[in-house]
């Protein structure tokens, strides 16, 4: 390689060849964090599609959803990406909590079923994906351990994350407790459901992504 | 004496084992009821074994899955290493228990605080 280098020969070519059309890119995150609310502003943006509905009951996604080719163009540069709107990642379910929100007994055993499988369908997506948006609630400690388990397993695949620092329109919110926390990874204050920094977001998504 | 039985798992038995026998071994220990604490933790890949095992193993009024913390893993960027061009990811302590009796109060870097109940 370094002779070839040293010779000047371009291979810029072969690289367009075998690049990647476009990368697939995971929402990984815990129940609520905003992980749809922030999938559904990205292609309601790009697309003006939606991707699924949102809730106040935490795993109101329960099955893996994809978009495919949405291009996000920022700053001169165009990333095309299939984006994949994970359910969250947990590693407890208890139906009872379900049931405060005012489910029965018997919708909410059913909704537990369904988030455990959609949690198995999250896991099981690490593997084909070439980067991951990790959403974080802003308002809760960054050290949980779905944070720690999506951060590892994207180091160890050596592949590229960004943070979404989510809910920075609510007052109690702390971007900069998960900057101290992960400061080995870019991080994007964002809220998604009032579109603050998504612009920002879209910068970093075309640095990281493409 | 009535109590919470609590496991210390030292580096060595946990480098003995397979990724799949320490899965098993925390998923039966934890659903008897105790409290592990492994002294080298899992690897990124053990931790997605572990979640996706404990989901199969999720029963109403049975078992609602475990609680689980552990610092972040550290960069092993040794000289050795550095000058390999690599680096390897170092996996530190994990606590791991019932989550209907174990319940995680805080947690930063380096601090891990957990209440646990009968």
């Amino acid at each position: 390689m370094g002779i070839i280098k040293r010779l000047g020969i371009n291979f810029s070519w072969l690289k367009r060849i075998f690049k990647k059309k476009r990368a697939r890119i995971g929402i990984y995150g815990p129940p609520n964090a905003g992980k749809t609310t922030l999938a559904n502003r990205i292609v309601r943006d790009w697309t003006g599609d939606a991707m699924g509905s949102v809730s106040q009951i935490p795993h109101e996604t329960r099955r893996a959803r994809r978009r495919q080719g949405v291009t996000i163009e920022s700053n001169g540069s165009s990333v095309t990406l299939d984006i994949v709107d994970t359910p969250g990642l947990a590693t407890k379910i208890d139906f009872h909590d379900f049931m405060v929100f005012g489910l029965s007994e018997e919708e909410s055993k059913r909704r537990a079923k369904e988030a455990t499988e959609g949690v198995i369908e999250a896991v099981k997506w690490l593997d084909d994906l070439d980067g991951v948006i990790l959403v974080m609630d802003a308002t809760e400690d960054p050290y949980t351990q779905v944070n720690v388990t999506v951060i590892g397993n994207m180091e160890a695949r050596k592949l590229p994350l960004l943070i979404a620092a989510n809910k920075i329109d609510l007052p109690n919110s702390s971007p900069s407790r998960i900057h101290s926390a992960f400061p080995q990874h870019p991080i994007v204050p964002i809220s998604a459901l009032e579109g603050q920094n998504i612009e920002l977001l879209y910068q970093e998504i075309a640095e990281h992504f493409g | 004496m009535k109590g919470i039985q609590l496991d210390l798992i030292s580096e060595d038995k946990l480098d003995a084992m397979t990724s799949m026998e320490k899965v098993r071994l925390i998923l039966d220990e934890v659903r008897n009821g105790k409290i592990l604490i492994l002294e080298k933790g899992l690897t990124p890949n053990e931790q997605t074994k572990l979640i996706e095992l404990t989901m199969t193993e999720i029963a109403p009024d049975e078992f609602s899955g475990i609680e689980i913390e552990s610092y972040p893993v550290k960069q092993n960027d040794n000289l050795l290493n550095k000058l390999l061009g690599k680096t390897t990811l170092k996996t530190r302590l994990t606590v791991i228990g019932p989550a209907a009796q174990l319940k995680t109060i805080k947690k930063s870097r380096d601090l891990i605080s957990a209440l646990v109940s009968p």
